[in-house]
């Protein structure tokens, strides 16, 4: 079981690196899906999860919000606001491949060297997850574009999920659809600030939100 | 009854508001479940129901010590509110009656969450709830505002997540009670958990729970977030969303402390404490606007709050009495700064003075609270910040007292100047026009008094019920060896 798992979140990883080189906001905004989608996989190939219907419950769920749902609400928001497409890094593409890839080792470097417990000391889950978090906040940190900012919260978001996978055993499932709801709430509320901000402002480039400062 | 109640009677009054059809009548629904919301709280508060240390959701010891003043500050706020909302009839209103409602069940659910997603899940509802009031307004500064608070309060969101998923791993280590992630069974593994990983989570979960509370450096939301939201909106955060994060970090706390790290844990409490109060002292010193000038100040006594916590059990205590009267001066300022903000149509003090002139009651409202809140006797902080010194003092940290009150003289100065600046003076003629749409009624002037006037009742007679109900949080969070 640790090869598919370590293969899924491998492919995780990759998607990362799309989505720091990515140039076109659909291009990043379907990495950023096809990366939930993957992810929610991995709670139905954990060894030793127990296979019912209420794991299988959350996987679906969370599939169905991170594959479909909020790509789609990002779509929406892209195409409502009409915007140019075209990605404006303040940190350029090159420079945060280059940062991926090395935080990329640096993540599976560090997690050699964390205390983990032996069944996870194996697999990819605390890497791939340290990865994402990294990448997520390049995106935050270096895209001036409000949906591209979004996009490197989900991702930050993934990262977070994936480790929260290292204790699918003892959080409920109570806790875990609560989070879900909670992320999803999020994207909807920040789908809709970016739809005002785009009539405010004529525009989604955060570059331009610098009336408030002391 | 069951202390869930105080989490059902608001969300169902949210969801009602929603539903309801005029835009007048709406806002009664603020006072009603808000009324209905003190009722049930002190009657849970003088008959305290038995918490079994497995329960998710209770009426503890810390939840009876805070949520009171949550309660009582929102219904006064809720009076405020019908008011407010009547100005302000061109604005649909059904979004932010909904979500002040819905803000107080999530603030009742977090303040008894006992469980660590639990907490997780309502801090973080609480704070997707507060969005659509902070663009009330629907300027082009609000949206701003609200961009920002979402970028950093998500942000401060996600690191919390992860503090607590590293706070669960670390108990997977401790063999046992595996699986438990209650703050009783957390604290019961004690030694027993992983301390790279508590450590890691105490980091985590100070620094994302620290960005909801507005500790420094991350409070970089809060002066926006405040100065453009309506007062009422900041009374409500200033004094309510933001002791949901301080009792979360309370009951992470006692979780570290358990496991044998109290010593590290008090110092960065000390550390960052001190770095907030410094961060906002000299802020205050710059700031010429006077909206933002609360937000500071807001960011100030989360640092007292913090540092209280620092210093022990007679630390907290001190600190749990600071939540009370900061609760009830700060929603003060923040109604008399919202009268003078609505009547002078301006928040800077490049444009606003001679309010004196204008609206006399709001200004000497927002000149006593300003005294209130920088600790002058007889108001409630005056006693709270004593006690907090005295706790250092006792704990022999002499040069963090030391510059703590450095830094209060410096908020003082700080304060006074743009309080003085905007009340002293000769309005100018624009001021004098823009300000003969507001009238001073009895409904905007009354509720900021009251609040003062608890602030004054709270310091000069603190009621033995509450001495007793701080006690009982400050043994539940430092039990007896």
């Amino acid at each position: 079981m640790n090869e598919t798992l370590n293969l899924v979140i491998g492919l995780s990883m990759g998607l990362n690196l799309v989505a720091v080189g990515s140039s076109r906001l659909p291009m990043l905004i379907r990495a950023m899906s096809l990366q939930g989608v993957v992810l929610g996989v991995i709670p139905l190939l954990l060894e030793n999860a127990q296979f019912d219907w209420r794991v299988v419950g959350v996987a679906l769920a969370t599939m169905v919000v991170k594959g479909v749902v909020i790509p789609s609400l990002l779509r929406r928001a892209m195409r409502a606001a009409n915007i140019d497409r075209e990605i404006e890094p303040f940190i350029g593409f090159v420079p945060s491949l280059l940062l991926g890839a090395g935080g990329t080792i640096a993540a599976v470097a560090l997690a050699l060297n964390l205390p983990l417990l032996p069944e996870h000391a194996k697999t990819l889950l605390v890497p791939g997850s340290l990865a994402s978090m990294l990448t997520g906040f390049i995106l935050l940190i270096g895209r001036s574009k409000a949906i591209s900012q979004v996009c490197g919260y989900l991702i930050l978001e993934n990262g977070i999920y994936l480790f929260g996978m290292l204790l699918i055993q003892s959080t409920p499932l109570l806790v875990e659809s609560g989070i879900l709801l909670d992320v999803t709430v999020g994207v909807f509320v920040i789908g809709i600030i970016v739809d005002r901000i785009q009539r405010a402002f004529d525009s989604l480039d955060t570059r331009k939100l610098t009336a408030l400062r002391e | 009854m069951n202390s869930i109640l105080l989490i059902i009677v608001p969300l169902a009054g949210a969801v009602l508001a929603a539903a309801w059809p005029d835009n007048r009548t709406r806002p009664w629904f603020l006072p009603v479940v808000g009324g209905a919301h003190l009722a049930l709280t002190f009657w849970f508060f003088i008959h305290p129901p038995l918490v079994t240390p497995e329960t998710w959701l209770g009426f503890d010891p810390l939840a009876r010590a805070v949520l009171p003043v949550v309660s009582l500050l929102f219904l006064i706020c809720a009076i405020y509110g019908l008011s407010y909302l009547r100005i302000r009839s061109e604005r649909p209103n059904r979004v932010f009656v909904a979500s002040l409602l819905a803000i107080l069940g999530l603030l009742s659910a977090g303040h008894q969450a006992r469980q660590l997603g639990l907490l997780w899940i309502s801090t973080e509802a609480v704070t997707l709830a507060a969005v659509p009031l902070l663009h009330f307004n629907n300027t082009p500064r609000a949206y701003e505002a609200t961009w920002k608070y979402l970028l950093v309060g998500g942000t401060g969101m996600a690191l919390s997540l992860l503090g607590s998923f590293c706070l669960g791993y670390a108990s997977l280590s401790g063999g046992g009670n595996v699986g438990n992630l209650t703050f009783a069974g957390l604290s019961a593994q004690g030694p027993e958990l992983s301390r790279p990983w508590v450590l890691t989570a105490w980091v985590l979960i100070l620094a994302g729970y620290g960005t909801k509370m507005g500790l420094a450096p991350m409070h970089t939301w809060k002066p926006d977030a405040y100065g453009e939201a309506p007062g009422i909106v900041g009374a409500v955060m200033a004094g309510g969303v933001t002791t949901v994060a301080f009792t979360a970090i309370l009951r992470v706390r006692s979780v570290v402390a358990a496991s044998g790290e109290g010593a590290i844990v008090n110092r960065t409490l000390l550390v960052i404490g001190l770095f907030s109060i410094l961060v906002a002292a000299l802020f205050l010193l710059g700031t010429r606007d006077f909206k933002r000038m609360l937000a500071y100040s807001s960011v100030e006594h989360m640092g007292i709050l913090i540092i209280g916590a620092a210093l022990g059990g007679a630390g907290l205590w001190a600190s749990l009495f600071h939540v009370w009267s900061n609760a009830l001066t700060k929603g003060s300022l923040f109604m008399s700064a919202g009268n003078i903000r609505r009547a002078a149509g301006s928040p800077s003090m490049n444009d606003v003075r001679g309010m004196a002139a204008i609206t006399p009651r709001s200004a000497a409202l927002f000149v006593t609270g300003m005294f209130a809140v920088t600790a002058c006797p007889p108001f409630g902080p005056f006693f709270s910040e004593l006690l907090v010194v005295r706790a250092g003092l006792a704990a022999k940290h002499s040069v963090a007292i030391a510059i703590f009150l450095t830094c209060l003289l410096f908020a003082f100065f700080g304060m006074t100047r743009v309080v003085f600046g905007i009340v002293d003076g000769r309005p100018s003629p624009t001021t004098k026009e823009q300000s003969k749409k507001f009238v001073e009624t009895l409904g905007v002037v009354a509720p900021p008094l009251i609040l003062l006037g608890l602030s004054v009742w709270l310091g000069l007679f603190t009621p033995a019920i509450l001495r007793d109900a701080w006690s009982a949080a400050v043994n539940q969070l430092f039990p007896a060896p």
